[in-house]
């Protein structure tokens, strides 16, 4: 009986394009949408846009936007875009100013008069000297945060020799003067520092104050990390949608009095909803297969070394989702119940469980809530097979909440669906 | 009421329901039915919408249990297997699947009643020619006509060669054209010897197709027997003599019902022994002031006996 039941619903499918769409479209679309904005093809994260205001016109100021020129992680802009081909005039601090107000870029570095004239400042600060100012859009709080980071980094590499050079002014301040021998020596540096900053070999080969080796140990062979990851995260989203929808055949069949005939032939009812357990299980998976090729194809997604954990992490949530849509099916009483019921529902767990931003992203709380959806325990298992490439036996927790959500949701479901059992 | 116990030597019959009771809350849809279908024959459940037939066919099948009371099927329980292979069911809705072909909604059906391999393409060739739907087979159910439709829903009912046939309201929103349609259907079916329960609120189904017809009022059947069985128990050899007059005071209604009628729909109904009485109830009404605008003689039917049982009409 199973077996005709499931192919009963498949045959169904086929002709319902609509729902067709629905399964397969639809999840792939958002999942290309996802996955263009947060890991596409591009090798590198998006730039920061910052002005650059230089009053000083100092071989210090000179410098140090040169610097920030070369950070590879800046757009640095001088001056606005032309406008109709005509060059625009450098920006000016009020320029700036007006720029940041106006969303053309999150932060402004504005270099005052004077600032060449005495550019290092150890120790405290000093009330009479210039200070580089900060122009910073308050809605973006990472890029002032990166530029303040990267001044002070750009300072090391490009003005060496002037930093060495108030280091050398303050040891003599306070450690009472060097030795005719040692000024030599320092003068000897200085130079040496000063040639090397004017021909901009320092930027590429001082690292800073603490020297760094950076060893990439996860994702070092991935080719697009963040496509695994809103694959599996949209990928189970949908398949929730998709289970709720098709389980909803249930109750067309309850209205249309087919589920009555149904039950008066040898079908029972466990027997009736295992059939559609699977049938929207296999649903789900080829909605999982689908959306894995497609990342294979377009995003160069590592799918086929990883078939043995994606085959038993498809599974698992597959007839997780599947028996979250016949619970969904069986407690409501119309298609139109189903619709808000299951959106409100669906929506709630992708958000808390990972599916539109990632769980370790957010507050510890939240992480721990995400623990009771069905999203947050597939997206690890999954992320657990495509990015950090772990064996299929580390699996094993992923595996039995998802194993254990299923029978438990299809156990109420089956009780709930007595109602249509008998009158 | 005709209830007789099967001994070792007779079989059992098609269907054999004693006192059946069922409620749903304070409502009593059935209420203490006892009754026998005899092999090879068509019963008739005729009664208003809400009469309890549905209900009484529901419970047939098993979908709905009852309070109190038995239902055996060939002399099996009837939510046993042996009463699900012995019984067809054609339920009032259309219980098709509308986006699977004629012959895949037999398929389906059939499998569910455990056919298979060449049994299984036997029955669905059967039934489709059955219901002359042969060069519709590949035709979505979906774009069906509503005649067609209703074949098909019987035909469906039919496809595991069951012995006893449920058939509630199958002519529900059909065009009298696919109507006798169907009552060739079920002619051809009855003339095969296929035991038959047909519930229906027409008195003309009834009468045409039905050997014994139980009429069902408020979960009781109050009277059963053949056609002429139940005028002759109601009405005896008289006639009824239908009179309709101008105006709708109620000067008319207090007249006709002194002189023994009934108005229904603003038509006089007098029950009469020869009708030559015509001319009294004539004569009568003319005293009485009252303007006559039709008259018309006519031996009772299924309705006049629901009428006369009931104080209502059959439709109402």
């Amino acid at each position: 009986m199973i077996p005709a039941i499931v192919r009963t619903a498949m045959v169904s499918l086929r002709r319902d394009r609509a729902a067709l769409a629905l399964s397969f479209i639809l999840p792939v679309t958002f999942f290309t949408i996802f996955a263009v904005i947060f890991g596409g093809r591009r090798d590198t994260t998006p730039k920061i846009t910052v002005i650059i205001v230089d009053e000083d016109h100092s071989d210090a100021s000179q410098r140090l936007v040169q610097g920030l020129k070369q950070e590879s992680s800046l757009v640095v802009k001088s001056r606005p875009e032309p406008v109709k081909g005509v060059e625009q005039p450098e920006y000016t601090a009020e320029t700036a100013e007006t720029a940041v107000k106006a969303g053309t870029a999150p932060v402004a570095v504005v270099i005052p008069r004077g600032f060449g004239q005495n550019p290092i400042a150890f120790g405290s600060p000093d009330a009479d000297r210039p200070t580089i100012q900060l122009l910073e859009d308050s809605s973006d709080a990472v890029a002032p945060q990166m530029i303040t980071g990267l001044l002070q980094k750009v300072v090391m590499t490009s003005m060496p020799d002037l930093m060495a050079e108030a280091g050398s002014k303050d040891f003599e301040e306070f450690a009472g003067g060097l030795t005719p021998e040692q000024r030599d020596r320092m003068n000897k540096g200085l130079r040496q520092l000063r040639e090397r900053a004017q021909s901009g070999e320092t930027n590429n080969t001082n690292q800073g104050l603490v020297a760094l080796h950076a060893k990439v140990v996860v994702g070092e062979n991935k080719n697009n990390p963040m496509v695994s990851f809103y694959a599996a995260a949209i990928g189970v989203m949908f398949l929730l949608f998709t289970a709720s929808g098709a389980a909803g055949a249930l109750l067309d069949e309850a209205e249309s009095g087919t589920l009555d005939r149904v039950l008066s032939s040898h079908v029972t009812m466990t027997g009736l909803l295992l059939g559609k357990l699977i049938y929207n299980s296999l649903l789900a998976f080829a909605q999982l297969v689908l959306m894995f090729l497609w990342g294979w194809a377009v995003f160069r997604l590592d799918f086929w070394s990883h078939i043995p954990g994606f085959i038993v992490m498809g599974i698992c949530t597959a007839v997780a989702v599947a028996a979250f849509g016949m619970l969904l099916a069986s407690v409501c009483s119309t298609r139109a119940q189903l619709g808000a019921v299951s959106t409100l529902v669906i929506l709630v767990m992708s958000a808390i469980g990972g599916s539109m931003f990632p769980r370790f992203l957010m507050p510890e709380a939240m992480q721990k809530a995400g623990l009771l959806t069905i999203n947050a325990w597939a997206i690890d298992g999954f992320t657990k097979v495509f990015w950090r490439d772990e064996p299929l036996s580390h699996l094993w927790p992923q595996v039995l909440v998802l194993l254990a959500i299923a029978i438990v949701l299809f156990a109420i479901a089956r009780r709930v669906a007595r109602r249509w059992e008998f009158a | 009421m005709s209830s007789s116990v099967a001994t070792a030597s007779e079989p059992a019959p098609p269907l054999r329901i004693t006192a059946l009771v069922k409620r749903f809350g304070e409502v009593t849809a059935v209420d203490g039915i006892s009754l026998d279908v005899r092999r090879g024959e068509c019963l008739g459940l005729l009664g208003p919408n809400g009469a309890g037939k549905s209900t009484l066919i529901r419970s047939i099948v098993g979908r709905v249990i009852p309070d109190t009371g038995t239902i055996s099927v060939f002399g099996a329980a009837a939510d046993s297997t042996a009463a699900r292979n012995g019984l067809g069911w054609v339920p009032q809705e259309l219980a098709l699947y509308p986006r699977l072909t004629c012959r895949e909604n037999l398929e389906a059906f059939g499998r569910y009643h455990g056919l298979d391999g060449s049994s299984l393409g036997q029955a669905v060739q059967r039934c489709l020619e059955w219901a002359t739907l042969t060069d519709r087979s590949g035709e979505l159910v979906k774009n069906l006509s509503g005649g067609m439709k209703r074949r098909l829903n019987m035909a469906a009912g039919l496809i595991h060669q069951p012995r006893l046939m449920l058939m509630d309201e199958p002519t529900v929103g059909v065009d009298p054209q696919s109507r006798n349609h169907i009552f060739e259907m079920i002619e051809k079916l009855h003339a095969e010897g296929m035991s038959i329960i047909y519930t229906t609120h027409y008195m003309e189904e009834a009468e045409r197709l039905c050997d014994r017809i139980a009429i069902v009022d408020h979960g009781k059947i109050i009277a059963q027997g053949r056609h002429a069985e139940l005028v002759e128990n109601a009405f005896g050899t008289r006639s009824q003599v239908l009179a309709r007059f101008a105006g709708g005071d109620e000067r008319i209604a207090a007249w006709v019902t002194a002189r023994g009628g009934q108005m229904t729909d603003g038509l006089a109904i007098f029950s009469v022994d020869h009708p030559t009485e015509i001319a009294a109830l004539l004569e009568g009404s003319a005293k009485a002031g009252l303007e006559l605008i039709d008259v018309s003689l006519r031996r009772p039917n299924l309705e006049s006996v629901f009428l006369h049982l009931t104080g209502r009409e059959l439709r109402d």
